[in-house]
């Protein structure tokens, strides 16, 4: 019995099929962070002098911050100077189309199911891919400029429409907002942009995928989705990096802007490389995304399914400023072995008759502690604001952990919300039931498993909620017996 | 097709089955009937290998083959069925992909192709249309939600969709009206084809009326202490366990 538990956990690890690293040249700037490795980000950049500043400011904001410890997490402590703040495959000039672009990157890219060229790409799904640092390239460029959509990574934003960065970087999510915004806003070296003209349907879905490849590298991208009055777009974003001993971190910042009646949707499937069986190595996940439904009846909606990462911090909010604009927040966060979550979301209502929706599917297995941390506050002004939450979680053995936190704050008496929450492990009567009707195991497990997620799944865009599903049985593979 | 041999199950400290003895032939229909408690459900779960029933002595042969070197799955795809007398719900799982998937594993287990859809389709929709149940089940999460009869009607749907070569059918038949009961027992005689073999665990005799079983047997507490034809069921319709008494003393 042990000796196939060994067997099984062996062939769980052998299962993180993005764990291989690709042999790269790199140009890295050297570890620490100080203004001269901020200032070095921005050179490379050739960024304009305002950005520049305002990462400045966000250093200087951030040495005065401590890291949260509130979170329901067993967090090392993180050496900020041994980390490389840059690093990006070598290459004489910026490529100007794909078929320039390395072809050792796009075999990575190729190798992780994302292929970029022209034949193989994806049908219908537009996707930036980012390789550390950088940006290589982006899919389906001339097909979404005649929709007038811009899509492109985030330096070539910053050089091709300055004014929209301007206006909007930093308008939802503060460098001031939390510590690992305020160090990702000082040192961010890519990521995406996206920008939806006024009643717009973007034609395809856009999709950012994101690699860490290089050694004691971290990633700190910045997302930012602008959909103007009327637009509509669905965005979704995949990670993974190599197996490794140490612990890499990825300190993420999105957001999104949606103006009067514009609708985002925003979908993430991570999988970071989780650490080993016995909690080694693995991506420290911190991410802040928030999305402000800047005017009346807009509709922002978070869809995430998270199995990866060592830890997991974050929590995906929607501010509801315009009047009846909706948030949803639909997950599910998967833990095996060592690993941490700490996520939920925050929904903050402002405006007059906003909604919310919140349906997490939190699944522990192993060793692993899962925790679900939401807050819904209704502002004085919210009138009739709703909110429905409901929160699940399903343990796997009997040596995970699973806790829910939800914070509530109304100040509006005719604010209502609703909070559903329930805990179960999974029957061994259900288990039995699908062996004796032929199916092994881990086929069970994976059933029931992806019956407990359905809610969150049916949200998913077709082609990930098959990606989605996939990645949860090979997470779980070994969680039982 | 089923071979049991002074079959001791215990479950947790406590002896259940005591050196129970059983033996099914193809093509036959054996029924079981006994109190509450007597370890019937007991006898289905170890056949079917549930963890926890541990047979501590005795032997069960299906085709020759040992089944307790077997895990349940293995069981299944040899063609032992189990119907639940409490089937279980599995929520957000589809019930005909729970069927398709077992039915596939099945297969796979044999060496054989995976069943097309539209095969698979027409043969659910026919089973269900002969139990009379709605198709609308199919779409519904296994079991969830389902009322008492419609659970056991679809434990016999499995059956005629996954063909057995032993059903052991714990309790099928327990709270179902008279119209579902008829149904069942049609679902059961359909399948009955001179190779396949039953073991069907009643309390009533309602049920085997329809049935016409070849053998009847009486457990008590964890033996089999009676066995005949038809008549003995009808005997213990009219006198209930009590003669058992008397005749285990005797
Ligand atoms: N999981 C269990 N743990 C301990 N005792 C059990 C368990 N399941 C059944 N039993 C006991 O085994 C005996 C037989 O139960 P069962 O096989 O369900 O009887 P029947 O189906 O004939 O009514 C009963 O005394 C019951 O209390
Ligand atoms: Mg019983």
């Amino acid at each position: 019995m042990n000796q196939t538990a060994q067997q099984v956990e062996k062939v769980i690890q052998q299962r993180y099929k993005a764990g291989f690293y690709t042999d790269i040249e790199s140009d890295r700037m050297r570890a620490g962070l100080d203004e001269e490795v901020i200032a070095m980000i921005s050179a490379k950049k050739d960024e304009p002098e305002w950005l520049l500043e305002w990462r400045l400011k966000a250093f200087h904001h951030w040495q005065t911050m401590v890291g949260p410890n509130w979170a329901h997490l067993n967090l090392p402590p993180i050496d900020f100077q041994k980390i490389h703040y840059y690093s990006a495959p070598k290459q004489k000039d910026r490529p100007k189309s794909l078929d320039e672009v390395d072809p050792k990157l796009l075999e990575t890219f190729d190798k992780l199911g994302v292929p970029l060229h022209e034949r193989a790409r994806l049908a219908g799904v537009a996707v930036d891919a980012v390789f550390d640092s950088v940006s290589v390239g982006t899919t389906f460029q001339k097909e979404l400029k005649e929709a007038g959509v811009i899509f492109c990574s985030f330096s070539e934003a910053v050089q091709d429409h300055p004014d929209l960065v301007r206006e909007y970087l930093g308008s939802v999510v503060p460098y001031t907002d939390n510590y690992f915004a305020a160090l990702n806003s000082a040192v961010f070296s890519d990521g995406s942009f996206v920008y939806i003209p006024r009643d717009t349907r973007c034609p395809m879905e856009l999709s950012t995928y994101f690699r860490i490849n290089a050694r004691d590298t971290g990633q700190f991208e910045r997302t930012l989705i602008v959909a103007e009055p009327g637009s509509h777009v669905s965005y979704l974003e995949g990670c993974t990096a190599p197996m490794r001993d140490e612990n890499q971190l990825h300190a993420a910042v999105v957001e999104l802007v949606a103006l009067k009646k514009a609708q985002i949707k925003y979908s993430t499937v991570q999988n970071w490389y989780p650490g080993d069986e016995n909690g080694k190595g693995g991506i420290y996940n911190f991410v802040t995304k928030r999305g402000d439904c800047r005017e009346d009846d807009s509709r922002i909606s978070w869809t995430q399914v998270e199995t990866g990462s060592a830890i997991t911090w974050k929590y995906p909010s929607c501010v509801l400023r315009g009047d009846r604009s909706a948030g949803e927040f639909y997950s599910v966060a998967l833990t095996h072995n060592h690993q941490q979550a700490d996520t939920g979301t925050k929904m903050i209502h402002l405006g007059k008759n906003t909604t919310s929706k919140v349906i997490s599917k939190g699944i522990s297995a192993g060793k692993s502690n899962n925790s679900y941390r939401g807050l819904v506050r209704m502002a004085r002004r919210a009138d009739n604001a709703r909110n429905y939450t409901q929160c699940d979680s399903l343990l796997i053995g009997k040596t995970c952990g699973a806790h829910t936190f939800p914070y509530i704050e109304s100040s509006n008496a005719s604010a209502k919300i609703e909070h559903e929450a329930t805990t179960s492990r999974i029957g061994e009567d259900q288990l039995f039931y699908c062996r004796a009707r032929g199916l092994d195991e881990e086929d069970a497990v994976a059933m029931i498993v992806d019956g407990f997620c359905k809610e969150v799944f049916k949200e998913l865009p077709m082609e990930f909620a098959v990606e989605a599903k996939a990645l949860l049985e090979i997470s779980l593979e070994g969680a039982v017996g | 097709m089923l071979k049991i041999n002074n079959l001791h199950v215990v479950i947790g400290d406590e002896e259940i089955l005591k050196g129970l003895d059983l033996e099914i032939g193809p093509g036959e229909l054996h029924a079981i009937m006994g109190p509450n408690g007597s370890g019937k459900s007991t006898l289905g779960y170890a056949l079917a290998g549930r963890d926890g029933y541990e047979v501590t002595d005795g032997s069960m042969e299906f085709e020759g083959e040992d089944l307790a070197e077997m895990e349940p799955e293995e069981r299944a795809a040899a063609g032992l069925f189990l119907a639940f007398q409490y089937p279980v719900e599995i929520p957000g799982v589809n019930n005909a992909y729970f069927l398709r998937s077992a039915l596939n594993a099945q297969r796979k287990a044999r060496g054989e192709e995976e069943v097309d859809s539209m095969n698979f389709l027409k043969t659910v929709r026919a089973s269900l249309k002969s139990l009379k149940m709605d198709e609308a089940l199919l779409k519904r999460a296994v079991n969830e939600g389902f009322s008492g009869g419609e659970k056991k009607r679809n434990e016999i749907v499995q059956m005629a969709v996954l063909q057995p070569k032993l059903a052991v059918l714990d309790e099928t038949d327990s709270g179902l009206d008279i119209d579902a009961l008829k149904l069942v027992a049609e679902g059961i005689n359909a399948q009955r084809d001179g190779k396949r073999s039953f073991l069907v665990i009643t309390h009533y005799q309602r049920l085997l009326d329809y049935l016409t079983p070849d053998r009847v047997h009486v457990l008590s507490d964890g033996r089999i202490v009676e066995s005949g034809g038809e008549e003995l069921a009808e005997r213990l319709e009219a006198e209930g366990y009590a003669f058992l008494e008397e005749t285990s003393e005797a």
